[in-house]
């Protein structure tokens, strides 16, 4: 039976087509534009085709992500069902990771902390409110005033060593800061570093609001980000696991559910 | 497999136009009070307002809370108080309904229950007010001065109430007397700023009302224990501000044995205020007023919102049994007979207010929840870390805590009870569904 999730994020729509629950056939993803129906039509084609399946091989589809409802019973894609980010990256971590209680699913627009049962279920959680200063979109602004891509931020802090304070709670003051810095002559490593400490910073005190519990396991497309997991791991006192594809977590978890439905 | 939705019988209330007719006839009193030759007080929900009531049968009060909170469900005006409050210069960090007080006032302009505006704030002859929130007393030294720059003086008196949380236990004498002896000397000072003579027998008339309505709240809210429970947050809303605008009027008394009879009539006959009860949460601290709509949506999920610490003790009276239980709280074996004992008496009832635990002991608050879980059979609590309210929102992240350590799923959201522009409607909505969806709760209807 073939199953598929697909997360409609904020800034991304990853899709994951599942084979009998189990194996992943293919995963694709693509920038959401200003009409999320039709990003995320597009990026479903691209999966059906790099699979080389047809849309009616696909027995379910259950979706996840801010813009799920776009594509509830919707179609092309019809998702039979949605569900929130939380379930779908309790259940995407549990089935990578059965040892994982806890779950920081740091995305484009939104940071999570997920405390995860035995049984993979969600016991708790938190997420950030009205505050981009917890998510990746941080790092982006961050990344266009210091005129460096942000696919650079990372490598560009792990080459400081320096201890800057910064403002975690408001990227508009954050922002107002590093352009203080760049005044100030202080390197871009030094900045980049700042950055990702203040976020790391910001995301460990909102995990830590539900608790946190080995093993800890770091999802989303921030995950991608090597400067962040050091200062995170500093953070939080604890060794964080990144799996494979961590940005795909929660469209895995919405195939497996899907899979849950027809089982 | 499916599982089946039981689903109940479910009416309006039939005392609901009664009590739009009631809050109606209170906020036009207050306004048309001089007309009729009477007087005007303001202070708070929880100012002891049986004391004023001696003056005579005459006298109208408008209590700050709920005209802060009347504001706010109008949101075109709430934002016109808010300009008017930061062009005078207070932060928007303060007590939201404080600001919408004062705005109002700055803004000259008066608005009734229906959300009709009316020209010209009516000042109050006097200010007779309690003080235990950090706000309380500080709120009404700026109405004075408001005034003040409008021409009129309008004295103020203010009875210190903190004087320690007594729980399940009686409070020491001393303490008491304190009190007694503020309102004491405060009804001297009423008849020397009012003119008036004092009459003893209408405040002990008052001082019985209170206490029985007091009481009777915390009947009605009882009744809530029951499944399918009667009654909804939303609705109690409603029916709760009576006791915050008139708790020592006949009226509200009346009021309150009227709809404890249809209550009980409601349990009787298994009518449900959420036709497909399968979830029961209460919340805490006051709602986003300007967004009550939360309520229907969760009512979607087969959610019914029982009620609260806030909304059962705010005004509901309540004694805590040794076993951890709550009871509404025995009457006094009498009517008060004389001003003495009607002091002693309305003091003594009044230091027992579960909302006030708070402000002294953050377990108690924890210990009257977990007991309020128990008894009306809760699934979940939702907490208002409410930006509006430092005096109910002080200690909220110990309280969440403490229900997570007894095993009771929190869901916490940020707010504002006044100030639209602290909250997120959609991005808490969507944590809700979250939340209801990490309770196995699915949406039954659009």
């Amino acid at each position: 039976m073939i199953t598929a999730g697909v997360d409609v994020g904020a800034k991304y729509v990853k899709i994951v087509i599942l084979e009998d629950g189990k194996n992943v056939l293919t995963r694709s993803n693509g920038i959401v534009g200003f009409d999320v129906w039709k990003s995320a039509t597009e990026v479903f084609d691209k999966a059906l085709i790099s699979s080389n399946l047809k849309h009616e091989q696909i027995v379910q589809v259950v979706a996840t992500g801010m813009g799920r409802k776009i594509i509830h019973k919707k179609p092309p894609i019809n998702a039979g069902e949605i569900f929130p980010e939380v379930i779908a990256d309790a259940k995407g971590t549990y089935r990578l990771i059965p040892t994982v209680r806890t779950v920081i699913d740091v995305g484009a627009e939104e940071g999570r902390g997920v405390k995860v049962g035995e049984n993979g279920g969600v016991k708790d959680f938190v997420i950030n409110e009205r505050c981009a200063a917890g998510a990746g979109t941080f790092i982006e602004t961050m990344a266009r005033a210091l005129e460096v891509g942000v696919e650079n931020m990372g490598p560009l802090a792990l080459k400081s060593a320096n201890v800057i304070p910064m403002n975690a709670q408001c990227c508009v003051f954050a922002e107002s800061e590093v352009v203080t810095l760049i005044h100030s002559k202080v390197a871009k490593e030094d900045i980049a570093k700042a950055i990702h400490d203040a976020m790391a910073s910001r995301i460990a005190s909102m995990v830590l609001r539900v608790g946190v519990e080995k093993d800890v396991v770091l999802i989303g497309g921030v995950a991608r980000n090597p400067g962040f997991l050091p200062p995170l791991k500093r953070e939080l006192n604890t060794e964080i696991v990144v799996p494979e594809y961590p940005e795909y977590v929660g469209a895995l978890g919405a195939a497996i559910l899907a899979f849950e439905m027809e089982g | 497999m499916t599982t089946q939705i039981k689903e109940y019988s479910t009416e309006p209330l039939k005392i609901w136009d009664e009590a739009k007719e009631l809050r109606r006839k209170y906020y036009e009193g207050y306004l048309t009070a001089h007309e009729r030759g009477g007087l005007r007080w303001a202070g708070g929900a929880w100012s002891f307002s049986a004391i004023p009531a001696g003056l005579g049968d005459d006298v109208y009060c408008l209590t700050g809370e709920p005209y802060g909170a009347t504001v706010a469900f109008f949101k075109d005006f709430t934002s016109k108080c808010h300009d008017a409050t930061e062009a005078t210069g207070f932060p928007r960090t303060l007590c939201a309904y404080m600001r919408n007080y004062w705005g109002s006032i700055l803004l000259d302009k008066y608005i009734l229950a229906d959300g009709t505006i009316v020209d010209h704030y009516p000042a109050p002859d006097f200010i007779w007010q309690d003080h235990i929130c950090c706000s309380h007393g500080k709120w009404y030294q700026v109405v004075k001065w408001l005034e003040e720059r409008k021409g009129k003086k309008v004295p103020m008196y203010c009875v210190d109430v903190s004087v320690g949380y007594p729980v399940d236990e009686n409070l020491e004498e001393y303490k008491i007397n304190y009190i007694v002896q503020q309102l004491n000397d405060g009804i001297e000072w009423l008849e020397k700023v009012t003119g008036r003579k004092y009459d003893d027998k209408l405040l002990c008339e008052a001082v019985w009302n209170e206490i029985r309505a007091t009481r009777l709240w915390a009947e009605i809210c009882t009744l809530n224990q029951a499944i399918p429970a009667p009654l909804d947050e939303k609705s109690m809303y409603s029916l709760y501000v009576m006791g915050t605008l008139m708790k020592h009027r006949p009226e509200c008394v009346t009021f309150y044995e009227k709809l404890k009879a249809e209550v009980e009539n409601r349990v009787r006959r298994g009518i449900a205020a959420v036709t497909n009860e399968r979830f029961r949460v209460i919340t805490d601290t006051q709602p986003p007023w300007g967004f009550l709509q939360i309520f229907r949506e969760m009512e979607k999920y087969g959610v019914v919102s029982l009620g609260s610490l806030y909304t059962y003790g705010l005004i509901g009276m309540w004694d805590y049994r040794p076993d951890g239980t709550w009871v509404p709280r025995e009457l006094p074996p009498r009517k008060p007979q004389t001003r003495e004992e009607a002091l002693k008496m309305i003091v003594e009832w009044t230091v027992h207010r579960p909302e006030w635990a708070h402000f002294y002991l953050p377990e108690a608050k924890t210990k009257m929840m977990l007991s309020i879980v128990k008894q009306w059979k809760v699934d979940a609590v939702l907490l208002h870390y409410n930006r509006g309210c430092e005096g109910l929102s002080v200690h909220i992240a110990e309280n969440r805590l403490g229900l997570l350590e007894a095993g009771v799923p929190v869901f916490p959201f940020e707010g504002n009870m006044g100030d639209e522009r602290e909250f997120d409607f959609p991005g808490t909505l969507a944590r809700l569904t979250s939340f209801f969806a990490s309770m196995r709760l699915k949406k039954l209807r659009e």
